[in-house]
């Protein structure tokens, strides 16, 4: 944010949907519908002045409206403020654009659920929160939004509470969230205690200039800190597996917050505090090998699912993975370039998704769909659309962002992990393949052949193609217009995100480009014709390699586990902790006490009875052996 | 002074509400125990001290940091013992917490059934003796007060509490009267040490923390017998285990007065009592003392989880909660500090209202085991709305008041004590597992309608307890700034007066000590003793003058 600052008027940005949330609450408990018209109209309105200020916004600059002190002791004072520089720009198009249509789309698909409008209030507080998270000028009001997401997270999650599974499912998600929480917690405090300030236009020239006597090592923890942060918040190894669990909220959240938008946060936050992992090249090579496993694992577990939603869901993990890799590489703006095409193209296929699950009649396993083209031509030309788009074909919008991902990759100019980075590009590439192959396998299997199922598909009401249709339109186009092709480049217009690191400019034909494609192509091609024409291969090769299969269907075990070395083990201690230790060894020892004094007490009371004489007696007893003892001895 | 008594008025105020309550014949014995009458006059007398207590923040002046709204009157002047109360930004604040606490458990007397009389009674001498230990400035009358709350809680929880109330209410008294007689026998060596060197005896918490005649030594075991009797009253862990059981057995409104006030007195006795008088001493215990705190917020968290009685995990994250109150005063920074105090006052209103909100549900179903409940939230949404309020809260979500106050406990404690601080960060998760986990099993799944079919939400006069509990978790969350900056000056300056005494202690050997050692050396001589009772008679002498 080495800029110049202009003040302007932000705060109805988020001022809307939390306005939307409370009115969406307490008239849509009177009148259900109203809460779905009242969230998006607050949700559009959020959209419409997030237009006007990036509309106005001059290059080189960014907007700031200060708000008020919100913490202020001794030397530690945060500052509620708000700022639109050209990053938080581009995350709240996103966030608003594609929110709105998320809105709009819920009105008809939580049509008959008794509690939308707690619903409704739950997804406008949680655009308040998201909102909180792109605006905020420094890591404390970032951290605001960021713990707000994951609140709006878990009770979206558990929104259909009577499951206790699904209630679960949102708990693991605020827990795994919180580790990463503390891990950033403690990044803040490292910040405030070494450098004094959390805000992004004090911290950057403050790190960057180098004048403070911390050194790599500092930078490295720090960086560190904050991406257990971004692991927990986007859903890498090892803090991963609270997403697919996530999957128990309604489509639409799963589509907003675990595609689109919350899960993209670590990766804002990244390209954030940029600035930092530039200094700090060993943390960026752990960014890339924990981006790369978990690109890997997560595609290699999408292969053997069966639930559309939970295809998507570990899809979407991979795909965090290529956004960490582009920022491990320092190439901050192909990160959030793949965030925007990526919100629109899995956007869509989640709403697809819901779409179908909606047609379907609750029907999730794919297994149970089929030949769905006919009944759904809509879904299935938007969610095919968005299908080539993330195989990263060109030139739907997954193959600029992912070649932009590849290219930076091979730039890698970081000491660590040079003579690896070979090795990983093959890997990576292997994953995008298989991004293609596993995303072809549900279009084929919800979409072509004969259906399955016992329902009666029917294809959606307006309010959910319409966003369908708008979101395949940007999955499809989005990337050639955002990569300077039609005159707007992402990488210009973030520009101050290149810390240091010169932009590479290459021009490409379209026979080069498709050439390019060609993992994406060989991924849908062979998924295409394993899952159409040679039905038998893929239960063939899972029965050639028996462990493997169960790895990839058992999803590495990683509940398991965590279960078995975490979970079970500190539930184990914490009832040894109260039964053991505090009842048995503290109590026992507080009662042992009393019971010592009670059982000598006892015997001192049969020289306490109360007569008068026996006391006198004794008196007497005592007088008379003390004067023997003093004066006759 | 002819101003009005202000803190004194604030003090006994509800003690002499409590007379009135028997005296004035209109609540007499004649009258049905059980009357309006009696509920209204008592939520009349807390309201007015309230609404008194507010003026108190009104006119403190947070730039000045000594005591404010000081009456200081001889007492018993033969033994030094003078009636001496003020105030500071420290002691404001929690007597705000404790008069705005009081109403709330008037109000949450309805589901006191038999004897509504003596149990009000109770809660205003048990407000006094905690308003007056709070402002009190004489060691002697601090002690005072301090054992005055012991014997109304006794009868609350032994009267009025549950099936082993005789249990719970002995183990508490006697666990807060083994502490606190080993601090009494500390105050009176402090004020003989005292009379040693000056030759007057005073209880003037004032002048004592002035003195500087201890020799480390001293200190230390001074320092110690203090620590412990508020460690027990905090509670640090491991002297803990009273609390659980005083819980349970209290009746709502006694706990929310134990979590709620009682509580915070073992730390505010630190505060007020054993850093300033002590502070060399508190600077060797401090590993020790954030040593106990951490593993108390991380046992008190795991603990809690595994609890089956919703009464018992609360009363266990108070344990991990009060872990990070005296972790961060014992790192000492203003941030740490103040946070420390903030935390304190968020326990009060966060837990209060948990404690509260069990209530709601124990009047109903009259049990508190977790099992008992489950998908309550399809049944009670306004009970589980305010449920999932205070759990955030106390779980510290950002924009809740619990957040601040963790933050400036961690973020200041983690300049001073980095270890400690990384460990007690564990509880951010630990305290999401067990109020989660609560949350969920009580609040989600399917409902039991056979047990829980029949159960009613909050009704008006509950909602009107919880509001201005809700409202202060947002406010205090939202704009702490009318806090922090009343706190900060006091702490500045209380942080800024300990470390200078510690300072001057270090770099000059005390006069008594060396007064001790020579009396040491000349001990085998024989002269030297009536040296020593000359020296001593000749003090005697001097007071005896003064006098």
């Amino acid at each position: 944010m080495n800029q110049a600052a202009i003040s302007a008027t932000i705060w109805p940005i988020a001022f809307f949907p939390l306005l939307g949330a409370l009115l969406a609450y307490v008239l849509g408990r009177k009148e259900r519908d109203w809460a779905g018209i009242i969230a998006t109209a607050a949700s559009a309105l959020s959209f419409l002045w997030v237009v006007k200020l990036v509309w106005a916004l001059p290059e080189a600059h960014y907007f700031e409206d200060q708000l008020f002190q919100w913490i202020s002791l001794a030397d530690l004072k945060v500052d509620f403020t708000f700022r639109v520089d050209q990053l938080s720009a581009v995350m709240c198009m996103v966030v608003t654009g594609v929110g709105t249509l998320i809105h709009l789309y819920s009105t008809a698909y939580m049509h008959e659920d008794e509690g939308r409008h707690r619903f409704f209030a739950y997804l406008n507080l949680f655009m308040f929160s998201m909102l909180l998270l792109v605006l905020g000028g420094n890591l404390m009001v970032l951290f605001i939004g960021w713990e707000g997401v994951g609140l709006c997270s878990y009770l979206l999650i558990g929104f259909w509470f009577k499951n206790l599974a699904y209630a679960a499912a949102g708990r693991k998600a605020f827990v795994v969230n919180r580790i990463g929480d503390a891990g950033f917690l403690l990044g803040i405090f490292l910040l405030l205690h070494l450098v004094g300030t959390t805000d992004f236009v004090a911290l950057q020239p403050a790190i960057m200039s180098g004048n403070v006597a911390l050194g790599t090592d500092f930078y490295t923890l720090v960086a560190l800190c904050l991406f257990v942060g971004a692991c927990g918040k986007s859903a890498q190894i090892p803090l991963f597996v609270w997403l697919p669990d996530a999957m128990a909220g309604p489509t639409p959240v799963s589509a907003l917050i675990h595609a689109a938008t919350m899960v993209t946060a670590g990766v804002y936050m990244l390209a954030r505090m940029g600035f930092l992992f530039v200094l700090a090249p060993a943390a960026l090579a752990v960014v890339l090998v924990v981006a790369v496993a978990t690109a890997f694992v997560a595609a290699t577990t999408a292969l053997t699912q069966y639930d559309i939603k939970k295809v998507l869901a570990y899809s979407t993990v991979s795909q965090l993975g290529f956004m960490f890799m582009a920022a491990a590489a320092g190439a901050f703006w192909v990160a959030i370039f793949h965030v925007v095409t990526h919100a629109f193209f899995k956007a869509c296929l989640f709403l697809g998704a819901g779409s179908v699950i909606h047609g379907c009649h609750h029907e999730q396993d794919m297994r149970h769909m089929g030949g769905l083209y006919k009944k759904m031509p809509i879904t299935c030309i938007t969610y095919g659309v968005s299908v080539l788009a993330i195989a990263g074909i060109f030139f739907f919008s997954g193959y600029q962002s992912k070649h932009a991902i590849l290219g930076a990759l091979e730039h890698w100019h970081n000491p660590h992990l040079k003579e690896w980075i070979e090795y990983i590009l093959i890997l990576v590439k292997f994953t995008a393949f298989l991004t293609a192959f596993y995303m072809t396998r549900s279009f084929v299997m919800t979409f072509l052949g004969e259906y399955r199922g016992h329902a009666h598909p029917h294809e959606s009401p307006w309010p959910m193609t319409v966003p369908l249709i708008v979101l395949a339109v940007l999955g499809a186009f989005g990337g050639l217009a955002l990569s300077g092709s039609l005159g707007f480049s992402l990488e210009h217009y973030l520009a101050a995100l290149n810390f240091g690191a010169a932009a590479e400019h290459h021009h490409e034909s379209i026979a080069a480009a498709l050439i390019n494609s060609w993992t994406g192509l060989l991924g849908v091609g062979l998924a295409f014709v394993m899952y159409t024409q040679l039905k038998e291969l893929p239960g063939m090769f899972l029965r050639l390699v028996p462990p493997l299969s169960k790895l990839l269907s058992g999803k590495y075990y990683f509940d398991e586990l965590y279960g078995a070395i975490i979970v079970r083990p500190l539930e184990g201690l914490a009832a040894f902790l109260w039964k053991v230790v505090d009842q048995g060894m503290i109590d026992g020892m507080v009662n042992g006490t009393a019971a010592f004094v009670d059982a000598t007490g006892e015997l001192r009371r049969i020289t306490q009875t109360g007569q008068l004489r026996y006391y006198a007696l004794m008196l007497f007893g005592a007088t008379v052996f003390f004067i023997i003892f003093y004066y006759v001895l | 002074m002819s101003e009005f008594p202000l803190l004194s008025s604030i003090v006994f105020l509800p003690l002499v509400g409590a007379i009135l309550l028997y005296l004035f014949p209109g609540f007499g014995p004649r009258q049905d125990p059980e009357s309006r009458a009696v509920r209204a006059f008592s939520m009349v007398v807390t309201l007015i001290t309230f609404v008194l207590s507010l003026l108190l923040w009104g006119g403190f002046n947070p730039q000045n940091t000594g005591y404010q709204f000081v009456e200081n009157k001889i007492w018993l002047p033969s033994f030094g013992i003078t009636y001496h109360v003020g105030l500071d930004g420290i002691s404001l604040f929690l007597v705000l917490l404790t008069t705005f606490l009081m109403p709330i458990v008037v109000l949450a007397s309805n589901s006191v059934e038999k004897k509504v009389r003596g149990y009000l009674a109770s809660m205003l001498v048990l407000q006094s003796a905690m308003l007056g230990t709070l402002v009190a400035l004489d060691m002697f009358l601090f002690y005072i007060f301090w054992e005055l709350m012991l014997a109304p809680m006794y009868f609350i929880i032994g009267v009025w509490g549950g099936k082993r109330r005789i249990y719970a209410a002995l183990k508490f008294v006697l666990y807060t009267v083994f502490g606190s007689v080993l601090m009494l026998v500390g105050i009176f060596y402090l004020v003989w040490a005292y009379y040693q060197q000056h030759g007057v005896v005073t209880f003037g918490l004032e002048s004592l923390a002035r003195f500087n005649g201890l020799s480390v030594q001293e200190e230390v075991w001074l320092f110690a017998a203090f620590a412990l009797a508020f460690c027990i009253k905090v509670p640090v862990f491991p002297f803990h285990t009273w609390l659980p059981d005083a819980h349970v057995e209290a009746p709502t409104g006694g706990s929310v007065v134990l979590a709620g006030v009682m509580l915070k007195m073992g730390l505010y006795g630190l505060i007020r009592l054993a850093y300033p008088l002590f502070p060399r001493a508190a600077e060797l215990f401090t590993p020790y003392l954030a040593g106990l705190a951490v593993i108390g917020v991380v046992y008190g968290a795991m603990v809690a989880w595994a609890q089956k009685d919703i009464k018992k995990l609360v009363a266990y994250s108070s344990v991990s909660h009060l872990g990070y109150c005296v972790l961060g005063f014992v790192a000492f920074n203003t941030v740490s500090a103040a946070g420390s105090i903030y935390q304190m006052l968020n326990h009060g209103i966060s837990t209060g209202a948990l404690f509260l909100l069990v209530g709601v549900l124990y009047d109903r179903r009259h049990t508190r085991e977790i099992s008992e409940y489950g998908g309550l939230a399809a049944r009670v949404p306004i009970f589980a709305f305010l449920f999932l309020v205070f759990t955030l809260s106390s779980i510290a979500l950002p924009l809740t008041n619990g957040f601040i106050g963790e933050f400036l406990i961690l973020a200041g404690s983690f300049q001073e004590l980095p270890g400690f601080t990384i460990v007690a960060v564990a509880g951010v998760v630990l305290g999401a597992v067990y109020m989660l986990t609560l949350y969920m099993k009580t609040m989600y799944g399917e409902i039991d309608e056979a047990k829980n079919g029949a159960l009613t939400d909050v009704s008006m006069r509950e909602l009107v307890t919880f509001a201005p509990l809700l409202a202060l978790v947002f406010i205090m969350g939202i704009y702490p700034k009318p806090f922090l900056n009343a706190l900060e000056p006091t702490i500045k300056n209380y942080i800024r007066v300990v470390e200078e005494r510690r300072q001057m202690l270090k770099s000059s050997a005390p006069m008594r000590t060396r007064q001790v050692a020579e009396d040491q050396a000349a001990d085998e001589k024989i002269s030297s003793v009536s040296d020593k009772s000359k020296t001593a008679l000749d003090a005697l002498i001097v007071k005896r003058s003064k006098v």
